[in-house]
């Protein structure tokens, strides 16, 4: 055969313009090694239930009964799961036209969405419409979704933080579009400070970008940051007045663990501002079962919430949905059980708290030793995971170090991430994935290692890093911020 | 309906796509003019006095104009309408001549009436909520069979954590059962590092034409009439369909002599065709086609060097003893061609076949022949989605190696297949002789898959009115038929036709006893159709 119509130099740029570090270099070398034999500790993603978090129970019953429809009518089934659990599965396959398997609405099944309006009305007292509720599988396909419609062109710019979860370059890439940074200030516990924003516009639109959206994420990753209700004010402002349409990815919304900021929705802030922000700043807001306790990664359940969003317009985002049919609709029943939980006086709710709870009570404690554990190491500082789940080091390298990846051929970060997973098993994200300000480093690592295991992997990670030190140090220069 | 032919016959082959380009021809709107002034330095650029007169960001001036041009006809305008008539019924009962939507528009066989397979779902639950595994009440309610192939599956995920994100391509021994499934089907080996689990066979579509279109030079060479997620795909991802006819007079043919024809013409204007999509059994014409045909196909990609992007979903979908399904990747190993010869991606799906289980959102690609290099960035795009729902990726694999001969379920589980399968192929004999009998209306057996594609000949008379009304004809047809009789059908026009030509797609899943009465209204209907606008 003569030519190859699809070979590395015919593909789309911009499919190899991607990076996605979360899978990346790191994550490839980790499985390398576990095929070896070596005992890997997977901390590269939020991915609680790879790590030992149970499953919450009623909402696995919820589905399971709802997969197989003919249990409901067995006599012994209440021998093996609860009354309330049979009752919210006949509830939820009324919903249906045909059960689990058949295509939903393209915008997800019309009784949950209702569920996470009345949900989204509960936690901000402002009312929702289902009909600009749209179920996705999983939030990241919904922002990409949304991203698809927002970015035309190269002079697309779109404000992402820096650090940021690579989803947002990746698909920034993808789409041909223009990544504008906008660095979030460690020193400020990774705070936004709107001249930083002011600043990276003027930047883009020097460059001939048009900016179009601002991306925040609340709680962060990775940085974990929640996000006050005075920075919300100022960033809605800020998008009112530069014309953006600000996309929330309010995921860890769940996940927090500082009483001092409790999560603040974007849209109760929209809305609590009254107009002209209220009804003409441009909001998506993205949720999923994927974080918070639940941790229900695999079932790819997400929605995204438009407000402000002309209606022309949602018909052709429901029309884009539409050509991929419906989202999967056990991942809708889990959202529903998500937004819509057990009450007081149901016989699953005290169970189900006590899951809960146990979950959040514990992601809090192993967001304080985490912290602690990388304050007590050499050269590395660390800001408290107020929320989310990741910890997000910054690893002071020694000059001698950043020269040995240099020879290494390997971003510095990168270096010092290999050589920690050769030596300790534990499989980090170098900060290099999420961008950084030029010269600083950092690693990501997740707090979702069993709470019982988290002594040994601290004390594993600050010998390793007390040796690198050591080997690399010089006693009059280290990089620093 | 009729944006898309009238468009897109313009519009196939000339190499000025609407893109970004599109909006620098708009010198004069608002939204342009905002992005000239943001061209500006800093200095010059007060933002504050701005704000008020610039178009949102999210408008229908200002979005992506690819996203405005893409159509799919399936859940379109018809549907729509359908929905808002079914809401009004349900509020008053009278407001209509009929007392149900019947909706022949989708293959979504479990929303009517279509059982699922017990077994598929007895091993599905038990993954779900693996602790009843250890009850053993659990044992009187599942069969045998489905419990071990659930600790089976669980096993061979890691912590059995069916909640966590797996291995992008999907679980590793679940892509194993999956592979020897397709060794067992074809009788050549397969490789799981091939295969890629997704939701549902769509998103692997998506993938493939993100990958081969770099610009509105691309095209992908495609049959037509065509599953419009293609011509949607192709949109949006901004290259250029190339269409070639499939010959009606002939069973829906696929000739090689045409593709030629529409792969020299395009070349002729600059385009470079990169794939060929073929839909196998077809849809919307349910064509299987003849073995001979396939491998006049495989030696045109190999010699054309284009992808062949093979749709077999519909694998499990064949009504007539006289044609068998013979897998694209079957067909080129069996003619001695391997990875180095033929680039080729196969496509599957949960949502078809005789198990119809669309709301899973289950399937996979298997992609041989390409370098590995490429075989990376296929990877690496998968990655940045993390993985497939896992409870998808098991009916997968569950779908690729069904009970087997001793198992607990394998008669029930038979006996569930032969019943659908059956049931399929009577009633598409059915309502392919009724389509026949109506006057001005010819329609092609369906051979496979779910669709039923009739010709229908439309009077001078009807075409001015439709066009009185800015509608294609046969979605004029489909929308009067609607509004008379509740049925729901798709409008050729959404699939691309011969121009001049009109047709409509239905589905042949409706209930076995609600068949009498499709057939009745619709044949009433278009007797009185015919009456009213008869020359």
């Amino acid at each position: 055969m003569g030519i190859k119509a699809l070979d590395y130099e015919t593909l789309n740029e911009n499919v190899k313009k991607v990076q996605y570090a979360v899978r990346g270099e790191l994550y490839l070398r980790a499985s390398e090694l576990q095929k070896e034999g070596k005992k890997i500790i997977f901390t590269n993603v939020g991915n609680p239930h790879a790590l030992g978090q149970k499953p919450l129970t009623f909402p696995r019953q919820v589905v399971a009964l709802c997969q197989a429809p003919f249990l409901l009518d067995d006599p012994i089934v209440g021998l093996i799961f609860p009354a309330d659990a049979i009752a919210r599965a006949k509830h939820y396959l009324s919903m249906t036209s045909g059960g689990l398997g058949a295509y939903s609405d393209s915008r997800g099944l019309p009784g949950i969405r209702k569920e996470v309006a009345e949900f989204i009305k509960r936690r901000d007292g402002y009312p929702s419409d289902p009909e600009l509720i749209f179920l996705t599988d999983g939030a990241s396909k919904g922002v990409m979704q949304i991203l698809n419609c927002i970015i035309r062109g190269q002079g697309d710019g779109v404000l992402v933080p820096v650090p940021q979860y690579p989803l947002y370059s990746a698909t920034i890439s993808l789409f041909g579009g223009s990544l504008v940074p906008y660095y979030l200030e460690e020193t400020a516990n990774w705070g936004l400070d709107v001249n930083n924003l002011r600043q990276s516009v003027a930047e883009a639109r020097f460059k001939g970008i048009t900016v179009r959206a601002m991306v925040i994420i609340n709680p962060g990753n990775p940085t974990g940051q929640c996000l006050s209700e005075a920075n919300l004010r100022e960033i809605l402002n800020f998008c009112y007045q530069e014309n953006l349409v600000l996309l929330g990815d309010e995921v860890y919304q769940q996940n927090i663990y500082q009483d001092e900021r409790p999560f603040i929705s974007a849209r109760k802030v929209m809305m609590d501002m009254g107009p002209p922000i209220s009804k003409e700043v441009q909001l998506v807001s993205f949720h999923t079962v994927s974080k918070g306790y639940w941790g229900e990664c695999g079932q790819r359940g997400g929605y995204f919430e438009m407000t402000n969003i002309p209606p022309q317009t949602v018909d052709e985002i429901y029309k884009i949905a539409s050509i991929s049919l419906s989202p999967n609709v056990p991942a809708q029943i889990f959202m529903g059980l998500m937004v819509n939980p057990l009450k007081p006086g149901d016989i699953s709710y005290e169970q189900y708290v006590r899951e809960s709870k146990g979950i959040l009570e514990s992601l809090r404690r192993r967001a304080r030793i985490m912290t602690d554990g990388f304050n007590s190491c050499k050269n590395v500082v660390c800001n408290f995971t107020e929320g989310a789940m990741y910890s997000f080091p910054q690893i002071r390298l020694p000059p001698k170090a950043i020269e040995a990846a240099e020879k290494a051929e390997k971003v510095p970060d990168v270096f010092y991430c290999l050589k920690l997973l050769e030596a300790t098993g534990i499989s980090t994200v170098p900060g290099s994935g999420f961008g950084q300000k030029e010269g600083v480093f950092h690693l990501r690592t997740t707090i979702l290692p069993a709470e019982e295991d988290m002594p040994e992997i601290m004390s594993s990670f600050k010998k390793f890093n007390d040796q690198f030190m050591e080997q690399y140090e010089d006693n009059w220069s280290h990089s620093r911020m | 309906m009729q944006r898309f032919m009238i468009s897109k016959a313009r519009n196939l082959l000339e190499s000025s796509r609407q893109n970004y380009h599109f909006q620098r021809s708009q010198l004069f709107s608002p939204q342009s003019a905002h992005r000239f002034l943001s061209s500006t330095p800093a200095a010059n650029f007060d933002s504050s006095s701005f704000s008020s007169t610039m178009a949102p960001p999210v408008s229908i001036n200002t979005i992506n104009p690819k996203v405005l041009e893409c159509e799919y006809a399936v859940r379109g305008e018809i549907v729509t309408l359908a929905q808002k008539l079914q809401q009004e019924i349900q509020t008053k009962p009278e407001a209509h001549p009929f007392e149900e939507i019947l909706y022949c528009n989708i293959g979504n066989p479990q929303s009517l009436g279509q059982q699922p397979i017990t077994f598929f779902r007895e091993v599905l639950a038990l993954c779900d909520h693996p602790s009843i595994l250890d009850k053993s009440e659990t044992q009187g309610l599942f069969s045998a069979d489905s419990i071990e192939r659930a600790w089976q599956i669980l096993d061979q995920i890691p912590g059995r954590a069916t909640g966590a994100y797996s291995h992008s391509q999907g679980i590793k021994g679940l892509r194993d059962t999956i592979a020897a499934g397709i060794e067992d089907r074809d009788g050549f080996p397969a490789d799981p590092n091939d295969i890629f689990l997704t939701d549902g066979a769509s998103p692997a579509v998506h993938m493939m034409m993100r990958l081969l279109i770099r610009s509105e030079k691309d095209g992908i060479l495609c049959p037509i009439p065509l599953y419009p997620l293609y011509s949607a795909s192709i949109a949006l991802h901004g290259g250029t369909l190339v269409p070639c006819y499939l010959d009606e007079a002939t069973g829906w043919g696929l000739e090689v002599s045409e593709l030629k024809k529409q792969l020299e013409t395009a070349r002729s204007k600059g385009i470079t065709v990169r794939a060929l999509v073929v839909i196998n059994p077809g849809n919307p014409t349910g064509q299987v086609l003849a073995e001979e045909n396939q491998k006049a196909i495989v030696e045109f990609c190999k010699q054309e060097g284009l992808v062949l992007l093979a749709d077999e979903v519909y694998q499990e979908n064949v009504y007539v003893p006289e044609k068998k399904f013979h897998s694209f990747k079957k067909v080129s190993r069996s003619m001695g061609y391997d990875e180095k010869d033929i680039s080729l991606v196969s496509f599957q799906s949960v949502s078809k076949g005789y198990y119809g289980e669309c709301g899973k959102r289950g399937g996979y690609m298997e992609v041989t022949g390409f370098s590995a290099d490429v075989r990376e960035q296929i990877y690496k795009v998968s990655s940045v989605n993390l993985c497939s729902n896992i409870s998808g990726q098991i009916l997968a694999s569950l779908v690729m190696s069904p009970p087997k001969v001793g198992d607990e379920s394998y008669k029930s589980h038979n006996a569930e297949r032969d019943g659908i399968l059956s049931s399929l192929a009577s009633r598409a004999k059915t309502l392919e002789d009724a389509f026949n009998e109506l006057e001005g209306v010819t329609c092609n057996k369906a051979e496979g898959a779910m669709y039923l594609f009739p010709r229908i000949c439309l009077t001078e008379k009807a075409i001015k009115a439709a066009e009185a009304t800015k509608t294609a004809p046969d979605a004029f047809y489909c929308r009067r038929l609607l509004t008379a009789t509740g049925i729901v059908f798709v409008p050729g026009s959404g699939f691309g036709q011969v121009p001049g030509t009109w047709h409509f797609r239905c589905t042949i899943l409706p209930q076995e006893e609600k068949i009498p009465a499709i057939i009745t209204r619709l044949t009433d209907f278009h007797k009185s159709f015919l009456n009213e606008f008869c020359d």
